[in-house]
């Protein structure tokens, strides 16, 4: 019952390999293809390769000096890394386990950052028309309005962490990658969280590293399960949690280890 | 074990009481000399310390001996130093400061590589140099090739001297800032240069500041490496390639001319709090951006 072939993949992983040092694969050959406005939940041990994994998505790993990457990584078709890394990031939108406002930005200017970044000009009607798209879709809005001009570092953690994703939301990508976007959070924070990401299904399409089985069942579509590097598992959520298939999925989930 | 007065919370206290009074106490002290040589230079200079100091040149050594003679306070001030030591400084600044913190970035950035490591004990090396030397140096770089003592020289010779500064307040203020923010950066699709600028250099903007005023501050009272680079001027003088004066010279012309003896006090005093201001300038907004 794995996921039917889908020609339509917004993500496409082919034999994907990451290496820190020679020899020693962080991501070894993981292949999965993803389905638009779909949640996907990465789930396995500590030092798996989650992130490494989401971050070689965006190439943000190649921040990493001698680190090494085969395969192939689709995205809406093109090969990311024979893309511009700029480019690719821009598309592919990732959002931090702690929630990392640029300290000398105000809470307009950070939703703003991307554009700044990527010189991009705006008129003062499409600035305000952006930040208050995106402080809408991740549900700041209404708390932040009249505080446009603070620095973004003064709203609690949770909040800053909204403002992060609107951040990443004001350059519309295409996907979303979340590294344990909650796991700095508190519950209550996460449930808005948690809430958000299944709103943003109709416009985005998600992946997300987590360390909590719970939250992969409340809010994902789909599960991955990774184990020293590998993709052992790829299936429906409803399906990973009710029947898996790998003996070492089951016993990630039921406690076994990990 | 019984509980004794020695092993309470009391005698803990008590204590901890004890070495904080010792500490204030210690810190008072070293802060003595501080206020004696404050004291002595306002009790002498505050006499010369007055509008004539900030706006007219040095007298020379005949005016100032017929007043000597009559018995009138020395004509003239210092117009022509604090001209010169704001020319020198302003171009020194401009010299080092870009430099030094574009090495100060490539040291944040390439932490282990063996050319950083290399540039990073230059750096610390150049930091221990006589700063006679280094006037020396200049003099054959700088003064020879022009053919004559200037104030471009005199701003060479102390930018040397503020670059290991600046080159070190850049790479530690780079490098306490949290990964995750040039990661943010980055993943916006900024390139590299861009949150660099945009992101990286603001955020460290308070530590870099910081440390290039002490950087200045440190370099303001220099005067053995001026004395071989711009030599000094009796006049006021904006020409970079000429010689130009600076207060530390001044001084230093005021202590071998016994006529002029009277005006090393009120230019020291005023040297001393400009270089005070300075730091505490400097230090109050290490402070203010800290607690953001
Ligand atoms: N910068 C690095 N340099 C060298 N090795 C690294 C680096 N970052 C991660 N690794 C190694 O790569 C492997 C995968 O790490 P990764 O961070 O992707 O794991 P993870 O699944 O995200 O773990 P966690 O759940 O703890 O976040 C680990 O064995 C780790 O030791
Ligand atoms: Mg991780």
């Amino acid at each position: 019952m794995e996921n039917s072939i889908n020609t339509d993949y917004i993500l496409e992983l082919k034999e994907v390999s990451v290496a820190y040092s020679p020899g020693k694969n962080a991501v070894d050959k993981v292949s999965a293809g993803i389905c638009p406005h779909t949640v996907t939940a990465i789930m396995g041990p500590s030092g798996c390769g989650k992130s490494t994994l989401l971050r070689a998505i965006n190439r943000l790993h190649e921040l990493y000096q001698d680190i090494t990457t085969t395969g192939e990584i689709l995205l809406k078709g093109q090969n990311v890394f024979k893309m511009n890394p700029m480019k690719v990031r821009r598309l592919a939108g990732m959002v931090f386990q702690r929630p990392n406002p640029f300290p000398t930005m105000s809470i307009y200017g950070n939703v703003l950052a991307g554009y700044k970044l990527n010189n991009i000009r705006l008129s003062r009607s499409e600035k305000d028309a952006i930040v208050e798209q995106s402080l809408r879709s991740v549900n700041l809005w209404e708390e932040v309005k009249d505080s446009l001009n603070q620095k973004g570092t003064f709203l609690s953690g949770g909040q800053q962490q909204r403002l992060c994703i609107a951040r990443t939301l004001a350059l519309k990508p295409e996907l979303l990658l979340m590294d344990e976007p909650t796991s700095a959070l508190d519950p209550i924070s996460t449930a808005r969280i948690e809430e958000l990401i299944l709103e943003l299904k109709e416009q985005y399409t998600t992946i997300i590293v987590t360390h909590n089985m719970s939250q992969a069942a409340r809010i994902s579509d789909n599960s991955m399960f990774m184990y020293l590097g590998e993709l052992v598992e790829f299936g429906t959520t409803k399906q990973m949690f009710t029947k898996p298939v790998n003996k070492r999925t089951e016993d990630y989930l039921t406690g076994a280890f990990g | 074990m019984k509980k004794t007065f020695f092993s309470g919370p009391r005698y803990r206290l008590a204590k901890s009481r004890l070495f904080f009074y010792a500490v204030c106490a210690f810190s008072f002290v070293s802060l003595i000399p501080l206020f004696l040589i404050l004291g002595e230079l306002v009790q002498k200079g505050y006499k010369q310390f007055n509008i004539d100091l900030f706006t007219r040149v040095a007298p020379s050594s005949m005016e100032a001996m017929l007043a000597r003679i009559s018995d009138d306070p020395l004509p003239g001030g210092i117009l022509n130093g604090l001209t010169g030591t704001l020319l020198i400084l302003t171009i020194a600044i401009l010299l080092a400061i870009p430099s030094g913190i574009a090495t100060g970035i490539y040291l944040a950035e390439k932490q282990d590589k063996p050319l950083a490591r290399f540039v990073r004990s230059l750096s610390d090396l150049l930091q221990g140099i006589p700063s006679i030397v280094i006037g020396v140096i200049v003099y054959i770089w700088v003064v020879k090739p022009m053919s004559g003592y200037s104030a471009l020289a005199g701003s060479v010779a102390l930018a040397i001297m503020m670059l290991p500064m600046v080159i070190r307040s850049t790479e530690e203020s780079l490098k306490m800032l949290p990964l995750s923010l040039k990661e943010a950066g980055l993943s916006l699709g900024g390139s590299y240069s861009r949150v660099m600028m945009r992101i990286l250099l603001p955020s460290a903007f308070s530590g870099l500041f910081t440390g290039s005023l002490l950087a200045v501050s440190r370099v303001m009272g220099e005067t053995a490496p001026l004395l071989v680079t711009a030599l000094g001027a009796s006049t006021v003088n904006w020409d970079l390639s000429h010689p130009v004066s600076a207060v530390s010279l001044l001084i230093w012309e005021f202590y071998n001319d016994p006529n002029l003896a009277g005006l090393i006090w009120s230019s020291s005093l005023l040297l001393l709090l400009l270089v005070l201001g300075i730091n505490l300038f400097a230090k109050s907004i290490a402070q203010k951006w800290k607690i953001q």
